[in-house]
C-alpha cells in the first residue's frame, strides 16, 4: 500500500522543529508501524536525507522504548497496543499519518520523536521501590500473600514505564505512572512498612520534576498498552491523605 | 590446527576451589578477601549494562558500600532486554516436594548442557537459585501465587519437577523491575551514578588490569573516558549477529568485543540457542522475530503439505492425507514435544525441501483444530488465549480458524567471554556476568535458566568475588592524559571518524541484513565444514565491502542512530567470523551446536567427548591476516557422568 507520513522533524531541543510530509510506495499491511519508518529511512538515507529518530528497542510491547503520538493518539489508533505492535493493516491505501513525539514539559525533544523520559525514574528513586538489601531477605514462604492482592498487584506491576500516559494527559501528569507503583508496593506485605514515606515522597518527585497535577481527565488510562485502570489513583490519593494525616 | 586459526596453551581456571562440590561455593567465600567497609566507598567500580545481571549487581555493590558508575544505551535502566523474558526462573526450593533438590538442578542443567558446562559454576548456580527467589519477593516481585497465598511453581523446558517461579508471561520485566527499583533506591541515595543513553566503546588496560572504558554520550556524541578500580561487563548476548532474532534491536556485542580486542578470551562463540515457536518473518521489512511460549507445542500438531506445489494453497485446501505432520513421523515416542533443537532443525530440513509455507516458504503449521475439537475452543482459549491474541496482533491471522504459521529463530546466545570460577576474565580487574560470560549453560541453555543467571552472577556472585579482587585495592590513579588513556580514546575517535568519511551507497541494515543470512544459512540450526568455510570467505568479503560502501548520515556530535548501528555492525562482522571458526573447528553435534558430519546413522547429534570435552577460549588476533589462537580448557565430569540424549 501507498500512504503519507506527517513526522515532526526536529533538529535538536532548541530547535523550533515542524512537520515534514513523505511519500512511503508499497509498503506491505503485515510491516509493523516502526518497520514502516524503518522503510522510510532507508530511502532517506541513500537520498541524502537526515532520517527519522526514534526510541524504540524489544519491538513486542514491553520494555516502553518506542514512544509516538500517532494521529493525534499516543502510540496509535490500536487499544492497548504499543507502537512497536501497531501493524499498517490498520491503515488504508492513501492515507495521510501524523507521527509526533511525546508532548510534555516533563519530557524535553532530543530529536525528532525521541524525547527525554528521565523524570519516570526519578520519581522512582524518590521511593518507588521496596528496601530490601541483597543478602537479608527471609524465606520467600515466610509471607503469605493473598492471591487477591497478588493479582492485583500484578495488574498494576506491568506498567512499561512508557510515559504514553503523560503524552496523553492535558496537564502533562504522570499521575497513573505513579499510581500504578504506588499500588503494586502498596498491596504487597512487604510494602507496608515505607508505604507512607513511599506516596509522599514519590509525588514531591513528580512535582518536582515538572509533571503537571491530576484533574481527573481519565485520558491516560485510555491510551495506556498495558491497560493500567484510572481507580489506581483514587487509591493512590487515599493512601497520600493517610499518610499525610499520618504525618502530623 | 588449521588454516583459520592457531593452537595455544591450554588454560586452567585457577579459582575453582577442590574437594566436594556442595562445600565449594562456601569454602571459596570463606578464603575470598573482604575489603573494609570505610575503604569500600575509596573504590569505584563501573557497570556496563543494567539487565537482571548489571542491574542487580550495580545495586548490590552499592549496597555493600562501593562507588558505582553505571552505562547502558537505552533511555532508562529498567529497559535492558532482560524485560522480555517471559517463562520464568528456576530455583531449587522444592516448594512441591516432587523430589527436587539442588543436586537435581545442577544435574539437569549439566546434563541441559550437553556435557559442556563446568561443574563447579554449575553447582554454584543451583546452590543460589533459592536465595534468589528470597531475595524478589522480599522485593516485591508479583510472582504468581496460589489461592493459599504461597508461591506457585509450573514445570517448564521438559523437566519433571515443577521448579520454575513465573509472574504470567512477564517473569523477567518483574524480576527486572525489582533490580531496577533497587538500582534506583541507590541512585536516589547517590551510590550509583546512573549514565543513560551511554554506550560503551572500547577499554581502557593500564599496568595490565581493567581500569576504566571510553564511552559515547548517544545524545551529545561527546567521547568520555571514565576510570575506576574495576570494570563489571553486563552486556548481554550477541544474537543480534543474525540481523533477525528475538533479541531487542539494540542488543550488541560491542562492549564484549572490545574486550576481546584488548585481550579477553572469548569462549565458545558458536554455541547459539534456536528457538523453534517464532512467529516467521512477513517480508523484506522484518526487522525482528517474536517468540512464543513452547507451551504451544503441548496441544498444537506441527505439519507441513506432503508436495511442495500445496505450500501457498490455503491450509484449509490441503487434505488430511496430504499433509505430513512430519514431527510425529520421525519421533513416534517425543511427536510434537521433542526439544528445541530437534524441532527448530526438523522444521529447516522440511523448508530446505521447499515444503514450507507462508511468505517465502519459510514456516511450517502449528495446528491446534484437533485441540479445538478435542477440549473445546473455550478450553483452548483459556490455556492459550493470550498467546494467540498476540499471534493475531502481529500476522492478522485468527488461530482458532487457521493453523498458525512458526519457524524457529536465535533466542539465545551461550558463548561468551571466558571467565573464571570468579567470574573473572582473562585481563585482571574485568568482570564479565549474565548472558555476556560463557559460564554455566554449556552447548544448550534450559529454560527458565537465562534469568537465574543473571541474577545469581549479580546478587550473589560477583559482590563476593569482586571483593577478593578489590581488596588490593584501591588501585593508583590514573590520569586522563595516561597514554593508555589517550590511545583508547583516540582509537574510538578515529572509528567514528573512518566510518563517518566512507560515505559510500549502502545503508548499514543492508550489510546487517545481508550478515544475517550468511550466519543463519552457514552457522545456524546445522553447520558443516564447506558450508563454514564458504561463510568465512563471504564473510570477509562483505566485510571489507562494508568498510567502502557503508554509507552513515550526519554527524558523530549529534544524537546519530546510524553512526551507533554501523559501529555495532562492524564489530558484528568480525564475531561472526569467529563464530564459523569455532563451529568450524568443533568437529562434533553438541548442544545447539549440530554438525552435519557428526551424525548418527537416523541422523541425530553425535557427540565427541574423547576429543571436544572442552571449553573453546579463543584469542584474538591482532592484525588483518592473522588467525585466532584456541586456548582449551579441559572439562572434567566428577558428579554427573556423560550420557547422550535420545528422543526416538
Amino acid at each position: 500500500m501507498d500512504i503519507q507520513v506527517r513526522v515532526w522533524r526536529q533538529e535538536g531541543p532548541s530547535d523550533g522543529g515542524r512537520m515534514v510530509t513523505y511519500d512511503v510506495k508499497d509498503i506491505s499491511p503485515d510491516a509493523s508501524f516502526l518497520e514502516m519508518l524503518d522503510v522510510l529511512n532507508e530511502k532517506l538515507i541513500l537520498d541524502g536525507d537526515d532520517p527519522i529518530a526514534f526510541d524504540h528497542d524489544c519491538r513486542e510491547g514491553i520494555c516502553g522504548a518506542c514512544s509516538m503520538v500517532i494521529d493525534g493518539v499516543a502510540h496509535g489508533p490500536e487499544k492497548a497496543t504499543t507502537a512497536c505492535q501497531l501493524h499498517m493493516r490498520h491503515f488504508k491505501q492513501g492515507d495521510t499519518i501524523d507521527v509526533e513525539p511525546w508532548r510534555a514539559a516533563a519530557f524535553p525533544v532530543i530529536k525528532d520523536l525521541v524525547v527525554n523520559r528521565g523524570a519516570l525514574d526519578k520519581i522512582v528513586a524518590a521511593g518507588g521501590y521496596i528496601t530490601a538489601p541483597t543478602g537479608a531477605a527471609p524465606e520467600a514462604h515466610a509471607t503469605p500473600v493473598p492471591k487477591k492482592d497478588a493479582d492485583l498487584a500484578f495488574e498494576a506491576a506491568t506498567c512499561i514505564g512508557c510515559g504514553a500516559c503523560v503524552a496523553a494527559c492535558p496537564n502533562g501528569s504522570a499521575m497513573l505512572f505513579t499510581a500504578a507503583k504506588v499500588a503494586h508496593l502498596g498491596l504487597m506485605p512487604q510494602g507496608q512498612p515505607e508505604r507512607d514515606t513511599r506516596v509522599i515522597d514519590m509525588l514531591q518527585a513528580q512535582d518536582d520534576a515538572g509533571f503537571g497535577g491530576c484533574t481527573n481527565m481519565g485520558e491516560c488510562s485510555q491510551v495506556c498498552p498495558k491497560g493500567i485502570p484510572l481507580h489506581l489513583i483514587g487509591r493512590l490519593n487515599s493512601d497520600y491523605r493517610k499518610a499525610v494525616r499520618k504525618s502530623f | 590446527m588449521g588454516d583459520f586459526w592457531n593452537d595455544g596453551d591450554a588454560i586452567v581456571d585457577t579459582a575453582a576451589p577442590e574437594g566436594p562440590i556442595e562445600t565449594r561455593w562456601d569454602r571459596r567465600k570463606f578464603n575470598a578477601k573482604l575489603v573494609n567497609p570505610a575503604n569500600r566507598r575509596k573504590l569505584t567500580v563501573i557497570v556496563v549494562g543494567t539487565g537482571l545481571a548489571g542491574g542487580s549487581a550495580a545495586a548490590t555493590l552499592a549496597e555493600a558500600g562501593y562507588h558505582v558508575k553505571s552505562y547502558c544505551y537505552q533511555d532508562s535502566p529498567r529497559r535492558a532486554h532482560s524485560i522480555a523474558a517471559q517463562g520464568g526462573i528456576n530455583a531449587a526450593k522444592n516448594y512441591r516436594n516432587d523430589g527436587d533438590s539442588i543436586y537435581r538442578l545442577f544435574y539437569d542443567t549439566v546434563k541441559g548442557g550437553d556435557f559442556r558446562a563446568r561443574e563447579s559454576n554449575v553447582y554454584r548456580l543451583a546452590t543460589v537459585s533459592v536465595n534468589i527467589i528470597d531475595q524478589c519477593v522480599a522485593q516485591g516481585v508479583p510472582f504468581a501465587r496460589e489461592y493459599g497465598g504461597l508461591l506457585d511453581n509450573r514445570s517448564f523446558g521438559g523437566t519433571q519437577v515443577s521448579r520454575t517461579f513465573y509472574a504470567r508471561g512477564q517473569t523477567g520485566q518483574q524480576l527486572l523491575l525489582g533490580a531496577y527499583q533497587a538500582m534506583e533506591r541507590q541512585i536516589g541515595l547517590g551510590n550509583i551514578e546512573m549514565n543513560s543513553r551511554h554506550e560503551m566503546l572500547e577499554l581502557i588496560i593500564v599496568d595490565g588490569k581493567a581500569r576504566g572504558i571510553v564511552v559515547r554520550d548517544m545524545i551529545t556524541g561527546e567521547i568520555a573516558t571514565e576510570m575506576a578500580d574495576a570494570v563489571v561487563l553486563a552486556s548481554g548476548g550477541y544474537g543480534n549477529v543474525f540481523f533477525l532474532s528475538t533479541n531487542a534491536k539494540g542488543c550488541n556485542v560491542t562492549a564484549t568485543w572490545r574486550a576481546h580486542r584488548k585481550g579477553a578470551l572469548f569462549a565458545n562463540p558458536c554455541y547459539t540457542q534456536i528457538h523453534p515457536t517464532c512467529i516467521p518473518e512477513s517480508g523484506t521489512h522484518q526487522s525482528k522475530l517474536t517468540l512464543m511460549s513452547e507451551s504451544l507445542r503441548n496441544d498444537g500438531r506441527v505439519w507441513v503439505p506432503k508436495r511442495a506445489e500445496d505450500g501457498q494453497k490455503p491450509a484449509s485446501q490441503i487434505a488430511e492425507e496430504d499433509r505430513d505432520y512430519y514431527l510425529e513421523r520421525i519421533y513416534p515416542s517425543f511427536g510434537n514435544l521433542v526439544p528445541r533443537d530437534i524441532a527448530s532443525r526438523a522444521a529447516k530440513n522440511v523448508c530446505d525441501e521447499g515444503r514450507g509455507v507462508g511468505p517465502g516458504g519459510l514456516g511450517v503449521y502449528l495446528d491446534f483444530a484437533d485441540a479445538i475439537k478435542r477440549l473445546g475452543k473455550k478450553a483452548v482459549e483459556a490455556k492459550y488465549g493470550n498467546l494467540f491474541e498476540m499471534y493475531q496482533r502481529i500476522t492478522g491471522e485468527d488461530p482458532y480458524e487457521t493453523p498458525m504459521r512458526i519457524y524457529p529463530a536465535v533466542h539465545y546466545t551461550m558463548g561468551g567471554l571466558w571467565v573464571d570460577y570468579d567470574l573473572q576474565s582473562t585481563i585482571p580487574g574485568l568482570f564479565v556476568v549474565g548472558e555476556a560470560n560463557f559460564s554455566d549453560h554449556g552447548a544448550n541453555r534450559l529454560g527458565a535458566s537465562a534469568l537465574m543467571q543473571g541474577l545469581g552472577d549479580g546478587y550473589f556472585v560477583l559482590p563476593t568475588t569482586l571483593g577478593n579482587y578489590l581488596a588490593a585495592g584501591p588501585f593508583e590513579k590514573v590520569a586522563e592524559d595516561h597514554e593508555a588513556v589517550v590511545a583508547a580514546r583516540a582509537e574510538v575517535e578515529s572509528r567514528i571518524k573512518r566510518l563517518l568519511e566512507i560515505d559510500g551507497d549502502r545503508t548499514v541494515d543492508s550489510f546487517h541484513r545481508e550478515l544475517g543470512h550468511i550466519m543463519w544459512e552457514y552457522c545456524g540450526m546445522e553447520r558443516t565444514e564447506e558450508g563454514l568455510t564458504k561463510a568465512i570467505g563471504l564473510i570477509r568479503s562483505l566485510r571489507e565491502e562494508f568498510w567502502q560502501r557503508v554509507k552513515v548520515p550526519g554527524t558523530g556530535e549529534q544524537l546519530n542512530q546510524n553512526l551507533e548501528k554501523a559501529g555495532r555492525v562492524a564489530d558484528f562482522f568480525e564475531l561472526g567470523e569467529l563464530m564459523c571458526i569455532d563451529a568450524l573447528h568443533r568437529r562434533e553435534s553438541c548442544g545447539g551446536h549440530f554438525r552435519g558430519e557428526s551424525q548418527t546413522a537416523d541422523g541425530e547429534a553425535l557427540r565427541h567427548d574423547d576429543e571436544f570435552s572442552y571449553v573453546a577460549a579463543w584469542e584474538y588476533a591482532t592484525g588483518e591476516s592473522a588467525k585466532p589462537t584456541l586456548h582449551k580448557e579441559q572439562l572434567e565430569f566428577e558428579y554427573v557422568h556423560p550420557s547422550t540424549r535420545s528422543y526416538k
